[in-house]
C-alpha cells in the first residue's frame, strides 16, 4: 500500500477523511461504523456551520472546533500522571492510546483496541458527538466488574498532547451486588479534541460511584458522551468538576429502568476566560420509586460561559418517582454569561419532582460582614465561593478524592488571584 | 376508589355532558372565497376601506410568510393545517350599520345573552349611586366574527380624551398612531403566526390613552368564532402614554363543531414613562370533544413593551379551553426600573394541549420581573410551560422570580416545564423554581376529617393551588374564571 495521505481537512470534512483513510483498521463492528459515519455525515458538528440548529446543543456551538487543523495521535513521551492515594487501581491513556508502562490495571480490565463493544445504550444516530466517537473510537477502556465482588476503586487518567483529536470508547459493567468507586481525570497540553463516550450498566444492587475531574488544556476541546443504565437497586453516584478546556460539555444520559434505583449526578464548574463549559443531564425515570437527585454549582469569572442544560423524564410508569434539580451560578465578573434550562417531562401523576435555578452574583452583606471584621477583599471572595461550592463537593464521600478535588479548586482559585 | 380515579370519571361526565356554550347563530355572512393569496389580502384590505400604507405592510408581511416554516418546537401534534382551505374574511352582513343598539341584529343580542355578556348599558351593581356606576361600567367592543358590531360607551371614553375603536376604524381615522406603533412590537416576521396575521388580520381592538390619564372604567373584548371554516386573525394595539393606566379584559367562547379552526391573534402593548397595562384573558374557545375531535387551534403572539421608565405590564391569564393552544405572553423591559408581570392558571382535560408561558426580557437598568404559572393536567391532555429570562448586560440590579407548579390529576396526562434562564450581568437575580405533583394526600386527610366532602376537599385545594393567580384578576373577572375552572373540572372541583 503506497496510498499517500490527503492533506488534513478541518470540520467534520476532516474526521470523515480520518474516517475513510481507516476503513478495515478499526477493531470491531464495521457496519456499526459506516452507519454512524452517515449519521454524522448527516449531522455535522453541532453548531460548527450553517445548517438545521440542535436545540440539546443551543447554547453551545462548536464552530472554532470545526475550524481545527488535527493531525493523527501520536504516542508522545509525557511525564507520570498523578497516582491517587490509595488508588490500587490505574489505567492510563494518552491521546487515547492505553498506556501499559503507566498503568497497573485490575483484574477485570479489557482494553476496547483488543475486545471492542461498542455496548447497547448509545445513540449515534441521534447524537453527534457520539456518531464521531463511534466511527473512529480506536481504544478505551472496558471494565466488568463480577457480582457480588467489590471493585475497589480505580483511576482512569486521559492525557491529551495536541494537536491531535481522540475518541475513546469506555464501557463498566457492574452485575448484580457489584460496587466499586472510579476516578476519572482529564488533561493534557495544547489544542487537542477529547471526545469519549462511556457506557455504564449499573446492576441490580450494584452501587457505582464516579467522580470526574476535567481539566483539560484552555486550549483543548473536552467533549465526553456518558449513558448509564441502572437497574433495580442500583445506585449510580457521579460528581463532575469542570475546569479545564476552551470548548468542554459533559452530557450525561442517565436511565433508571428498574424500580428504586438512584442516581446522582451533581457537578460543579468553574470557569475563567474566554473558556465554555456546558453540563447537560438527561435523567429518566422508566420505573417506578426512583430517585434522583442533581445540585449543579457554577463559578464564572472573565468572559466565561456556563451552561447548563437538565432534564428529568417520568415515564406513566414510573410512580412514586422523587426528582430533584438544583442549579445555581455566581457570576464574578461583568463579563461571564450563564444559560440554564431545567426541564420536566411528567407523564406520571403520583411523582414529586422539582428543580430550581438561581443566578447572581456573590451577595453584598456577606462581603460587608468579612470585610468589615478585617478580611480582605479577595480573601473575602474566596470564603463565600469556598462555601458555595462546599454543597457540591460534600456529596463526595471517599477523602482522598475529596482531597484532589479540593486541591483542583485551590489551583484555580490561585489562579484567579494571581 | 382513588381521588384519581374518580377526578377522571367527574371530567368525563362534564365532557359528556357536552359543552355549556357550544351553540350557533344563524346569521347571513360575508364570506371571502377559501384560500390564501396577494388577492385577497388585497380584498381584505379594501373592505376595511385602509390606506395604500396599510396594504403595503400587509403584502410585506404576506411575502415574510411565504418564505417561514411553520414552528415544530412545541410540545403540540395535529395534522397539518391546510392554509389554502380557510376562509381569511368572514363579515356579518350589514343592514346599513346599527346606530344603536336597538339596530344591532337580535339573533346577536340573544347569542350574548345567553353567553351572559352585559352588552346593554346598565348599572352593573344595583344600589350604587349612578356616578359611581359609571366608574364601574365596561364598554364592550365585542368582535363577532371579524367585524366589530357594537361598541358602547364611546361618550364616556371621549371625554377623558382615550381612543378605543376596532383597529380597523383607527387605521382610518387615527393612522399616524397605528402607522407609528403597529408591528413596532410584534414585527411581521417575528414569527410564523404573527406573519400570518399581519397579512391577513380583520379585526381587534385599538385603545390610546393620553398622557397622564386613568382610563375611567375596565375595557374588555369579547371574541367569538362563529362562521365555519373561518379563521380569527384579530390585531390588538393598546399604547399607554406617559403616566397613563388601563386594565383591559378579554374572554371569549365559542360554539360547537367538529371541524378545527384555527386562531391566531396578535396582541402588542406600548408602556410609556410610568405608564401601566394591565391586560387579562380568560379564554375558553372550545377545547374539542372527549375524544379529541374538533376543537380551537389557539396560536397568539403576545407581547408588551416597557418603553418608560417605571413602566409596568401585566398578563394575567386563565386558560381553560382550545383543542392546542400555543401562547407566550411576554415583556420587553426596556424601561429603567419597569415592570413585567404573568400570572397564569392553563387547564387542560381530555386530549387538550397547551404550550404556554412567558417571555421576561430585562434590558432596563433596575427592571424587576415576576412569573407565576400554574397548570393544571387532566385526561389524556398535556401541558407545558415554556419561558424565557433573559438578563442582558446592561441590566443592572434587574431582579426576577419565577415560580411554576404543576399539577397531575389521573395517570394519563403530562406535566412539562421548559424555562430558559439566560444571564449576563452579575448583578442581576434571577431565581426559578418548579414543582409538579399531585394533590397530597395529607392535604386530602387534613380537609376530609374536618368533615367536607372529597370532591369539596379537592375544589377548595385546587382553587388553593391557583390563589396567586385569581386574585390578580380584576374582580369582574375572577367570578367567571372561577366559574371556569370550575366547569372545566366538575366533578373533582364541585
Amino acid at each position: 500500500m503506497n496510498a499517500v495521505s490527503p492533506p488534513p481537512r478541518p470540520g467534520a470534512a476532516g474526521f470523515l477523511a480520518r474516517y475513510e483513510s481507516l476503513i478495515g483498521a478499526l477493531p470491531g463492528d464495521s457496519a456499526l461504523r459506516a452507519a454512524a459515519a452517515a449519521a454524522f455525515r448527516a449531522a455535522g458538528l453541532p453548531g460548527g456551520g450553517p445548517g438545521r440548529r440542535i436545540e440539546a446543543w443551543k447554547y453551545t456551538a462548536l464552530r472554532p472546533l470545526a475550524d481545527m487543523l488535527f493531525a493523527p495521535a501520536q504516542a508522545p513521551d509525557i511525564a507520570e500522571p498523578p497516582t491517587l492515594a490509595g488508588a490500587a487501581a490505574k489505567v492510563v491513556f494518552v491521546n487515547g492510546a492505553y498506556r501499559a508502562a503507566m498503568s497497573a490495571p485490575p483484574a477485570f480490565f479489557a482494553r476496547f483496541a483488543d475486545r471492542p463493544d461498542f455496548g447497547t445504550l448509545s445513540w449515534p444516530d441521534r447524537e453527534p458527538m457520539t456518531a464521531l466517537n463511534t466511527m473512529l473510537a480506536a481504544d478505551g477502556m472496558t471494565l466488568d466488574i463480577p457480582a457480588n465482588t467489590d471493585g475497589g476503586t480505580v483511576h482512569l487518567a486521559s492525557i491529551g498532547v495536541g494537536p491531535t483529536a481522540f475518541h475513546p470508547r469506555h464501557l463498566v459493567r457492574l452485575a448484580p451486588g457489584a460496587s466499586l468507586t472510579l476516578l476519572e481525570t482529564a488533561n493534557g497540553t495544547g489544542p487537542y479534541l477529547h471526545n469519549p463516550v462511556t457506557e455504564i450498566h449499573v446492576g441490580a444492587g450494584a452501587r457505582l460511584i464516579h467522580v470526574r475531574l476535567q481539566n483539560e488544556d484552555i486550549a483543548a476541546f473536552g467533549l465526553s458522551t456518558l449513558y448509564a443504565d441502572i437497574a433495580e437497586h442500583g445506585t449510580y453516584d457521579s460528581f463532575s468538576l469542570n475546569l479545564g478546556g476552551r470548548i468542554a460539555r459533559a452530557e450525561i444520559r442517565a436511565t433508571l429502568s428498574g424500580p428504586h434505583a438512584t442516581a446522582h449526578l451533581n457537578a460543579a464548574q468553574l470557569l475563567t476566560g474566554t473558556q465554555h463549559s456546558d453540563f447537560t443531564t438527561v435523567v429518566r425515570h422508566a420505573e417506578p420509586h426512583g430517585a434522583s437527585r442533581q445540585t449543579v454549582k457554577n463559578v464564572l469569572a472573565g468572559q466565561s460561559r456556563g451552561v447548563f442544560q437538565g432534564r428529568i423524564e417520568v415515564a406513566r410508569d414510573a410512580q412514586k418517582t422523587d426528582g430533584y434539580q438544583m442549579n445555581q451560578a455566581l457570576l464574578l465578573s461583568p463579563d461571564a454569561e450563564m444559560d440554564c434550562k431545567p426541564e420536566l417531562e411528567i407523564f406520571a401523576d403520583d411523582v414529586k419532582c422539582s428543580h430550581g435555578a438561581t443566578i447572581g452574583a456573590l451577595d453584598a452583606d456577606q462581603i460587608f460582614y468579612l470585610r468589615s471584621r478585617g478580611v480582605p477583599a479577595a480573601e473575602a471572595r474566596a470564603i463565600l465561593v469556598r462555601a458555595f461550592l462546599t454543597e457540591a463537593i460534600d456529596a463526595v464521600a471517599d477523602d482522598a478524592i475529596r482531597a484532589l478535588l479540593e486541591a483542583g479548586i485551590a489551583g484555580w482559585w490561585d489562579n484567579q488571584a494571581a | 376508589m382513588s381521588v384519581a380515579a374518580e377526578t377522571l370519571d367527574a371530567v368525563q361526565s362534564v365532557t359528556e355532558s357536552g359543552y355549556k356554550w357550544g351553540f350557533e347563530t344563524n346569521i347571513e355572512m360575508d364570506l371571502a372565497p377559501k384560500g390564501l393569496n396577494e388577492d385577497i389580502i388585497r380584498l381584505i384590505s379594501e373592505r376595511k376601506e385602509e390606506p395604500s400604507w396599510m396594504l403595503d405592510w400587509r403584502l410585506k408581511a404576506y411575502a415574510a410568510w411565504l418564505k417561514m416554516e411553520e414552528p415544530e418546537w412545541a410540545r403540540v401534534d395535529h395534522p397539518p393545517i391546510d392554509y389554502q382551505d380557510l376562509h381569511y374574511y368572514a363579515a356579518p352582513k350589514k343592514k346599513n350599520g346599527p346606530k344603536s343598539l336597538d339596530e344591532v341584529d337580535p339573533e346577536l343580542l340573544k347569542m350574548y345573552e345567553k353567553l351572559g355578556i352585559p352588552l346593554k348599558e346598565r348599572a352593573i351593581l344595583a344600589g350604587v349611586d349612578p356616578d359611581e356606576v359609571e366608574e364601574r361600567q365596561i364598554a364592550v367592543d365585542a368582535v363577532f366574527d371579524s367585524v366589530s358590531v357594537a361598541t358602547t360607551f364611546q361618550e364616556t371614553l371621549k371625554k377623558s380624551g382615550v381612543i378605543f375603536c376596532p383597529i380597523s376604524e383607527a387605521v382610518r381615522n387615527h393612522p399616524d398612531l397605528v402607522k407609528q406603533y403597529i408591528g413596532s412590537v410584534v414585527p411581521i416576521g417575528d414569527n410564523y403566526f404573527a406573519a400570518l396575521n399581519s397579512a391577513v388580520f380583520t379585526d381587534g381592538s385599538f385603545v390610546y390613552i393620553p398622557k397622564g390619564v386613568r382610563c375611567p372604567m375596565e375595557l374588555s373584548t369579547y371574541f367569538r368564532i362563529n362562521a365555519r371554516n373561518t379563521g380569527q386573525f384579530e390585531r390588538t394595539l393598546i399604547i399607554a402614554e406617559a403616566g397613563a393606566h388601563v386594565s383591559y379584559l378579554e374572554g371569549c367562547t365559542a360554539p360547537q363543531r367538529d371541524e378545527n379552526q384555527l386562531h391566531a391573534a396578535v396582541v402588542e402593548l406600548v408602556a410609556m414613562d410610568d405608564a401601566s397595562i394591565k391586560y387579562s384573558t380568560v379564554q375558553n374557545w372550545y377545547p374539542g370533544d372527549a375524544d379529541g375531535k374538533g376543537g380551537i387551534y389557539n396560536f397568539v403572539t403576545k407581547r408588551g413593551a416597557c418603553r418608560g421608565a417605571r413602566s409596568k405590564i401585566s398578563w394575567t391569564q386563565v386558560e381553560t379551553g382550545s383543542a392546542i393552544t400555543w401562547k407566550y405572553p411576554s415583556c420587553v423591559l426596556l424601561g429603567e426600573d419597569s415592570v413585567g408581570e404573568f400570572y397564569s392558571v392553563a387547564v387542560t382535560t381530555n386530549h387538550q394541549q397547551a404550550d404556554t408561558g412567558t417571555k421576561m426580557i430585562h434590558i432596563g437598568k433596575g427592571s424587576r420581573s415576576t412569573v407565576v404559572s400554574k397548570g393544571i393536567s387532566a385526561g389524556r391532555s398535556n401541558n407545558t410551560y415554556r419561558g424565557l429570562v433573559r438578563m442582558a448586560k446592561t441590566a443592572d440590579n434587574a431582579r426576577n422570580f419565577t415560580q411554576c407548579d404543576s399539577l397531575l390529576i389521573g395517570a394519563a396526562c403530562g406535566a412539562h416545564t421548559v424555562p430558559y434562564i439566560e444571564s449576563r450581568n452579575p448583578t442581576a437575580k434571577v431565581e426559578h423554581e418548579a414543582t409538579t405533583s399531585k394533590i397530597a394526600e395529607d392535604q386530602l386527610f387534613y380537609c376530609r376529617q374536618r368533615g367536607l366532602s372529597e370532591e369539596d376537599a379537592v375544589n377548595l385545594i385546587v382553587n388553593g393551588f391557583c390563589k396567586d393567580v385569581l386574585k390578580e384578576l380584576p374582580m369582574e373577572f375572577a367570578v367567571e374564571a372561577q366559574k371556569l375552572l370550575a366547569v372545566s373540572l366538575e366533578g373533582s372541583v364541585g
